[in-house]
């Protein structure tokens, strides 16, 4: 093996993929965007519908009698309550209660559940299953994955699909068919509007591509590459492994972690669910004891920044993508935090970022400084502390 | 007769002598080395030994040398080269192939094909040592504290030890002590299943030792090869241009740059005393050099036991020395080629060719090898590591040729009835029919060769016993014990008489720390 993998798509996305940007992802290519700029891309995952091929993403199958007492030790959620056809957003941890990873898990039946995540995690699932009964299989590669993103995406499978999809709530899933093609439909996304997930058998993957396209037309489909997807999941306050959070497994000393909570994932650490999970005690503690440091939004102040750039004679400079810099944010002169992800929000239009900010700093009003660079000169823009999401259209969850 | 009065002089060209010249050259010292070879270098020398083929003769990779010393003597401005070695390739006996490459995505998926587990434990593996040996690679550059002693200075460094432990994690400390206990092969288990990966780790636990992967102590060794793996941008893991020799003249060359001199085709004899220190040397043409001290860059037995009448030590220590562990258990097989070898693994010329390509397919294979050097034969089919220097240097061979290094273990220094020329022929006939066994076109590209036993490493090079780094790397003869209990900060209890190279701290690779270290230490006794 001496190269990276295509995905299922590639056949399609190769000739459509005009910057030839191919991004890496987890081992495989995929298209940063297809076309040259970002605009028509960002504005269809917020305006009509967005196909984002997301097969690189790790999938696991759990099945078995003890498939929920291996994910209720795992995870942090309690995995009693998901009821069959629900998903949940969830992060996992080590001892200390530190991320690992985080993704979705999917309850397909009684004893069969699909989890998603961004590393591969065969081996800490193998590691805490040791005398269950059960079975893991990875499908990574056997299943692919698309991603059907904004207000118009449910009007497209309606089209396509043997089933309406009205039905599905909110991290929701359904059966589905598809020019007699069976597939699953789960209400889930990584932009904060209206959106699906499609998970496919690999070899269905084309003509299931060509169908979404073709129902798409008249609705306004268009191929989005992960460039646009990285705006649109910083509005919705999304983060990203490695490059807002660093994996405990990965990091080389404690600073590097980062517990849920000081992620913002509080609500999905569920100290009530019975028993014993990996990192239940840190965690616990942590709760109780409160965090240094929390994930929150930072809205850079636009006349301040604009103040800057004019004393050199220039009018602002706008991001034409996210970047996933570490960029100091200051009070006063103290540095109290950084920035993970910042991007420019076309919708918004606001300047806008992921901080991870230190306690009492990350309570929202507050006013601090983000760096800049403005003219091959560090500055500091005023920008005020805010709760994530920055964007969350009513239709998102109705 | 001024000429021959120095402040120093060093016995030994190798690298760490060489390294000791260079910076004793900084410090304004008056500095001679001495080298009893027409060349320098010691085991890190390339020779044209076929017109128009250089072999990187012994010492072939580098991965150890101190990023300080590249930088303090301008090696780069002196003609230093680390070339990128990105992969290591390992066929298998089914036909197929397991490649490690630079890449970690590629690796994984690589791995995945073998087993799903191994490729995730790999990734943990790597990082758990790593972790490892970054907590262990700052003490290489310290000076080895002595548990034993009340010296202030041993407290100091046993202190910046203990501050290193109180800054590990429990995880890594439980790692460090399995390093410190397990043999290879059982550590490896705890990780991986696949066969030729747990063959091709474990082959690096055991390289330069007379132990197999299943004899304790070998986990230690494993780490000390990954100490190379966290330079990180420094990318350590390396071929050199031109070589190892090219790592050698580049020190040279900057030693003869800050002033020192450098004689070769000079042996020396004996280690004159006066008054209780050392003060001169005698060659075996019988000229004398005086000097202020005298550092040894030659290996431990000959340092005390050949050029110093024993009386000036204490029986004890002599002992020690003679205990010393010296046997090499490794050969080489430098092939002059006509063509790239084909593997049918994975045929054609490729990446894996610029790699370092490893035979190695179980730990079972590897531990085989051993059963047979354990009782006086070299390995019937031996752990083979072989690089192809052309392959990542083209100034290695002429235009569409090729040389070929393979490093070979087992070879045993006390080979059942000796080693000679029918023996050698024998053993080199083993390796290529060993390496046909996977590039079948291997035997016929072959236009020169030149075999090299642990006889020859001592013949040749001047390493008493032909141990690759001068004495085993295995607990018993690391850190302060190396090379003897209380005398590893590179003094001798000969006073202004100093060990300069693999034999003593941090030991045998080419680094050059034992060389810097050594210089460092002896200008704090105002001898000099
Ligand atoms: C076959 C082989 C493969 C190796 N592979 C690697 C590798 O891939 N990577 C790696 O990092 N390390 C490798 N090593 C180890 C490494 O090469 C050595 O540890 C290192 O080169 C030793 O350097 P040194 O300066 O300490 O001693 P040496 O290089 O041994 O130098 C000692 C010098 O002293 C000289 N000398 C001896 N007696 C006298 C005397 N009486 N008078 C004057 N001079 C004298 C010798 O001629 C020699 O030049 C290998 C070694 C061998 C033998």
């Amino acid at each position: 093996m001496i190269q990276l993998l295509h995905t299922p798509f590639h056949e399609r996305t190769e000739l459509l993929c005009q910057p030839k940007n191919w991004r890496r992802w987890a081992g495989y290519l995929v298209a940063g965007s297809y076309e040259m700029s970002l605009d028509r891309e960002y504005w269809a995952i917020r305006n009509t519908a967005a196909l984002i091929d997301v097969s690189p993403l790790m999938k696991y199958l759990i099945t078995g009698v003890d498939a929920a007492l291996l994910l209720n030790r795992v995870v942090t959620r309690d995995i009693d309550k998901l009821q069959v056809g629900q998903v949940y957003y969830t992060g996992w941890c080590d001892e200390d209660g530190k991320m690992i990873d985080d993704g979705t898990l999917s309850r397909l039946d009684e004893t069969t559940y699909r989890l998603t995540s961004a590393e591969p995690s065969l081996r800490w699932l193998t590691m805490n299953a040791v005398g269950l009964e059960l079975e893991i299989t990875e499908i990574t590669d056997s299943m692919a994955a698309l991603s059907l993103q904004g207000p118009n995406s449910s009007s497209v499978l309606n089209r396509c699909c043997d089933n309406p999809v009205d039905e599905i709530k909110y991290f929701r899933l359904m059966h589905n068919e598809l020019d007699g093609i069976p597939i699953s439909i789960s209400r889930t996304g990584y932009t904060g509007d209206l959106g699906y997930e499609i998970w496919i058998d690999a070899k269905d993957a084309l003509p299931v591509w060509d169908a979404l396209i073709a129902a798409g037309h008249d609705f306004g489909i268009l191929p989005v590459g992960i460039l646009a997807m990285d705006m649109a999941r910083v509005e919705a306050g999304l983060f990203m492994i490695e490059s807002d959070y660093t994996s405990s497994d990965h990091a080389w000393i404690k600073a590097q972690q980062s517990s849920p909570f000081e992620l913002g994932l509080g609500w999905t650490v569920n100290l009530d669910k019975p028993g014993y999970f990996v990192g239940r005690p840190a965690l616990a503690r942590e709760q109780r004891e409160g965090s240094t440091w929390k994930l929150m939004g930072l809205e850079v102040e636009w006349d301040g920044l604009e103040a800057l750039f004019k004393d050199v004679g220039l009018p602002p400079q706008i991001l034409s993508m996210a970047i996933r810099a570490s960029l100091p944010v200051r009070s006063g002169k103290k540095q109290i935090g950084y920035v993970s992800t910042a991007t420019w929000s076309p919708l918004l239009k606001k300047y806008i970022a992921l901080a991870h900010l230190q306690k009492p700093y990350f309570e929202p009003g507050t006013n601090l400084r983000m760096e800049v660079t403005v003219q091959h000169h560090r500055q500091y823009a005023p920008a005020r502390v805010v709760t994530l999401p920055f964007y969350e259209p009513e239709w998102k969850k109705r | 007769m001024t000429v021959n009065h120095y402040d120093a002089i060093v016995i030994g060209g190798g690298h760490n002598g060489l390294v000791a010249a260079a910076y004793l050259a900084r410090a304004g010292k008056k500095v001679v080395v001495l080298e009893r070879r027409e060349i320098v270098g010691g085991a890190a020398v390339t020779e044209e030994i076929i017109p128009g083929f250089k072999f990187t003769e012994f010492s072939y990779v580098v991965s150890l040398l101190r990023p300080e010393i590249i930088r303090e003597l301008e090696l780069p401005k002196h003609g230093l080269k680390i070339l990128p070695l990105p992969s290591t390739f390992a066929p298998m006996d089914n036909g197929d192939y397991l490649g490690l490459w630079d890449d970690p995505d590629l690796t994984r998926r690589e791995l995945y094909r073998h087993s799903p587990l191994d490729a995730e434990a790999y990734d943990a593996y790597s990082r758990a040592m790593g972790r490892a040996a970054k907590a262990i690679k700052p003490l290489i550059s310290l000076i080895p504290p002595d548990p034993s002693s009340l010296h202030p200075r041993d407290l100091m460094g046993l202190l910046k030890l203990g501050q290193y432990a109180a800054g590990l994690s429990e995880k890594e400390l439980y790692m460090i002590a399995k390093l410190v206990t397990q043999s290879a092969g059982d550590m490896l288990e705890e990780w991986f299943e696949t066969d030729v990966l747990l063959g091709t780790k474990a082959a690096s636990g055991v390289v330069g030792t007379l132990l197999g992967p299943r004899s304790a102590g070998t986990a230690y060794v494993l780490l000390h090869h990954y100490m190379g793996e966290i330079d990180g941008a420094f990318r350590a893991w390396g071929f050199a241009k031109g070589g190892t020799g090219g790592v050698s003249g580049a020190i040279a060359n900057a030693a003869l740059a800050l002033g020192a001199e450098i004689r070769v085709g000079s042996s020396v004899a004996q280690v004159i005393v006066k008054k209780g220190r050392a003060a001169g040397v005698a060659l075996d043409n019988g000229d004398e050099l005086q000097s202020k001290v005298v550092f040894s860059a030659a290996d431990p037995k000959r340092t005390f036991l050949q050029f110093v009448d024993p009386k000036y030590f204490p029986d004890e220590f002599i002992q020690s020395i003679k205990n010393f562990r010296t046997l090499g258990s490794s050969g080489k097989l430098n092939l002059a080629l006509s063509e790239l070898p084909d593997f049918t693994a994975l045929p054609g010329e490729g990446p894996l060719h610029r790699g370092a390509i490893s035979i190695s397919p179980s730990l079972d294979y590897i531990e085989r090898a051993y059963d047979e050097a354990k009782y006086g034969q070299f390995s019937r089919r031996p752990f083979i590591d072989m690089i192809i220097p052309s392959a990542i240097d083209p100034d290695m061979a002429p235009p569409g040729q090729h040389v070929a290094s393979c490093f070979i273990q087992y070879a045993p220094y006390d080979l059942e009835g000796g080693w000679d020329d029918a023996k050698k022929e024998a053993f080199a006939e083993t390796v290529i029919s060993t390496l046909e066994i996977y590039a079948p076109n291997i035997r016929r590209t072959i236009v020169g060769k030149q075999v090299i036993t642990p006889v020859d490493i001592e013949r040749i090079a001047g390493i008493t016993g032909g141990n690759i780094f001068h004495g085993e790397m295995l607990l018993n003869q690391i850190f302060f014990l190396r090379p003897v209990a209380g005398w590893a900060d590179f003094r001798t209890p000969l006073r202004g008489y100093y060990l300069a190279a693999s034999g003593a701290h941090p030991g045998g690779g080419v680094m050059g720390a034992a060389g810097k270290l050594s210089v460092q230490e002896a200008l704090k006794d105002g001898l000099l």
